[in-house]
């Protein structure tokens, strides 16, 4: 049976085999791209902001299932979070909220702290020359 | 879900006539073959059958096949036991960028204790050039080492050639033929080798037991530090159900390696095309014909390996991938790199080795599922703007720019 031995916890196999928030964003509040194709894993993440909270969040990635499978949680966490609330994010929060991940996989919860932190910063500066 | 079981080139599963043969060597004629007593004495009788067996499989004479442990000590064996033996004649050994990583560790290895390598490139097919080969020798060569065919991408490399430009200057020659043994035929005569290295669980047989043919008059310093056993080249006590169903895997495979592999490449073919057919923006790697007869690899544009895996496994189809995001290097495959792949490219790699349980009806199944997870995987890939898996349609948008080509 496929799936009983996996690699991964079935929080992951869940987020991978069902992402959510898949796909570009329209006119997103703020981009964080990070990762590159020498590691195999990039991550392309989209938030859109009001008032100070995250309202909505997307992503594209090449990579992994656990790069997958932590863009899709990352991106649930946010929702609804203030930035502040945001930027205390960490790869090791979103590791836990998938059950955890294979130790030479922590890279890509890195990768998805990162993601999220380069999307905020790219708000910030797009926020504050518009203000 | 009936698994589909498409990884040979990783391992086989033992045959049943192989398991039926090692049997009896656990529990019943258990002896140790060094002892002088009936039972130890049947225990090296049938190593000395298995010996004949492998022996048979690759042209070569009985006395010329030591037992080892598996293909990597062959390997290592064939490459330290010669570099130490010829200390006083020279350092330099010359061994291609795709070799596996049981010379290519081996190699780095005596290139710390200060033996030099030369690591000779390939062309985009995989293959070696003699030539090349013949250029890098130098007054210190000891030894050359080159493989049968690639566990990757499958290319057969002209041993033939290499091995008589090894020849017309007297340099020892080694090949690992791990993939090849079982599969094609394989001479040692006519390959012109002075070493070989040969895995049983490539072919049917049992984990943990292989060969090194040594050509005779080569001379190795021994591997293994112990006992007498096969003739002091390789100490310890033998691996007797394994070295038995050893035998029994080259003897099956001699028998019926030629119709299998014309079978094997019918199927790998209609693999082939379909693939190519079916997906865009996919390339096959390796030579087209010059290829193991189970071998089909290619690369799918804008996915990762891991994640295209993790999807056929769903499904019940077992493959590969140079991808290595679980290993801790994070670089792809340095077969893939070496053969000029963008890491991208050598990321979204998938290697598809076939067996004898494999069927046209497996082949379909896969050409049926993977349009659908390279889409799906595609619509949530940054390299790609406009997702498309079927062949026709608008062009594709330009591929994704790394960040610091992104000016303007």
């Amino acid at each position: 049976m496929p799936g009983v031995w996996s690699l991964y916890s079935e929080k992951v196999m869940e987020h991978f085999k069902n992402p959510r928030n898949v796909g570009e964003m329209e006119n997103p509040d703020g981009i964080g791209h990070v990762g590159n194709p020498v590691c195999g894993d990039i991550m392309e993440l989209y938030i859109k902001v009001n008032d100070g909270t995250i309202i909505d969040a997307k992503f594209k990635t090449f990579g992994c299932g656990a790069a997958i499978a932590t863009s899709s949680m990352v991106t649930e966490m946010v929702k609804g979070k203030s930035i502040e609330e945001a930027l205390k994010i960490s790869n090791r929060t979103v590791a836990e909220a998938l059950d955890g991940l294979p130790p030479i996989k922590m890279h890509c919860s890195v990768l998805a702290e990162e993601a999220l932190k380069s999307a905020i910063e790219d708000y910030l500066r797009k926020s504050k020359k518009e203000g | 879900m009936r698994r589909i079981y498409l990884d040979h080139a990783a391992t086989t599963p033992t045959h049943p006539e192989v398991v039926k043969a090692m049997l009896p060597y656990f529990t019943g004629a258990f002896g140790n073959p060094s002892s002088i007593y009936s039972y130890g004495q049947e225990a090296r009788a049938v190593i000395e059958e298995a010996r004949a067996k492998v022996a048979e499989l690759i042209y070569a004479r009985s006395e010329e096949i030591v037992f080892t442990s598996g293909g990597t000590e062959a390997d290592n064996f064939a490459l330290e036991g010669i570099a130490y033996a010829n200390e006083h004649k020279g350092n330099h050994i010359i061994t291609t960028s795709i070799e596996h990583h049981a010379v290519l560790e081996a190699c780095k290895f005596l290139e710390r204790r200060g033996f030099r390598i030369t690591y000779l490139p390939v062309d985009g097919y995989g293959l070696v050039d003699p030539q090349a080969v013949k250029k890098a020798i130098t007054t210190k060569t000891i030894l050359i080492s080159v493989m049968h065919a690639n566990n990757e991408v499958g290319t057969i490399e002209p041993i033939g050639e290499i091995s008589k430009i090894a020849r017309e200057v007297g340099i020892c020659f080694h090949t690992d033929a791990v993939q090849t043994v079982g599969h094609i035929p394989v001479n040692v005569d006519e390959l012109g080798v002075d070493m070989l290295s040969v895995s049983a669980h490539k072919f049917y047989g049992p984990k943990g037991v292989g060969a090194l043919y040594i050509r005779k008059g080569t001379r190795l310093v021994p591997f293994m530090h112990g006992g007498e056993q096969e003739k002091r080249r390789r100490a310890g006590t033998e691996n007797v159900p394994a070295i038995v169903g050893f035998g029994r895997a080259a003897e099956l495979a001699r028998q019926e390696m030629s119709k299998e592999a014309e079978r094997l490449t019918n199927l790998r073919d209609k693999l082939i095309k379909g693939l190519l057919e079916q997906i865009d923006h996919i390339r096959l790697n390796g030579h087209p014909t010059k290829r193991l007869p189970n071998n089909v690899n290619v690369s799918v544009d804008f996915v990762e390996g891991e994640s295209m895996l993790l999807n056929l496994d769903l499904e019940g189809i077992c493959a590969s991938t140079g991808s290595a995001c679980s290993s801790s290097s994070l670089e792809p495959s340095h077969v893939l790199l070496a053969l000029g792949l963008s890491p991208e490219q050598a990321h979204g790699s998938l290697r598809f080795s076939l067996g004898k349980e494999n069927t046209e009806e497996d082949m379909g199944r896969v050409l049926k599922v993977l349009p659908g997870i390279v889409a799906k995987l595609r619509a949530m890939s940054p390299l790609l703007k406009t997702p498309r898996t079927v062949k026709g349609g608008p062009p594709l948008n330009p591929p994704y720019l790394a960040k610091d080509d992104r000016k303007g």
